[in-house]
């Protein structure tokens, strides 16, 4: 499956990163790549 | 997924709207990516936060899954480490089936 780019243009990006897995902030600089707005950007941690 | 974050993801999809917004995660495992991802499509399965009894029905991915969307220079500085010691697999799966079970639309 892939996802089409465009999908992103308009939309508004929450992300949930994970302290043991991939942390917001990363996960927001690679969304800065495909477009959109982020809105909000945080970081769980599952214990 | 914590009750603080509940709470931004249901006032962010009320004040612009569950179409136009995209929750994008990083968990480190299935389980707990599949949870979150259940979270913000049905609502909460733990009856615990401001999403229970709440399907907000919004799009989520892991970002796994959008990494051939992803600048590669970033994806590599950013992401590829922690992909080599995760099961991007399982991962992957787990949001796959979360979705076609969840969203009808």
């Amino acid at each position: 499956m892939t996802i089409d780019k465009s999908f992103f243009a308009d939309k508004k990006i929450c992300v949930l990163g994970d302290r043991d897995g991939i942390p917001g902030p990363a996960i927001a600089e690679c969304m800065k790549t495909i477009g959109g707005e982020i809105v909000f950007t945080s970081t769980e941690c599952f214990v | 997924m914590d009750m603080a974050n509940q709470a931004r993801i249901k006032e962010i999809a009320e004040k612009y709207g569950r179409e136009n917004v995209v929750v994008v995660l990083g968990g480190a495992e299935a389980e707990s990516a599949g949870l979150t991802a259940e979270t913000v499509i049905a609502g909460d399965p733990t009856y615990a936060g401001p999403l229970t009894n709440i399907a907000l029905k919004l799009s989520v991915y892991h970002i796994f899954e959008l990494k051939d969307i992803i600048d590669p220079e970033i994806y590599e500085d950013q992401i590829s480490m922690m992909e080599m010691v995760l099961d991007v697999d399982a991962i992957i799966a787990e949001m796959r089936n979360i979705r076609d079970e969840l969203m009808d639309d």
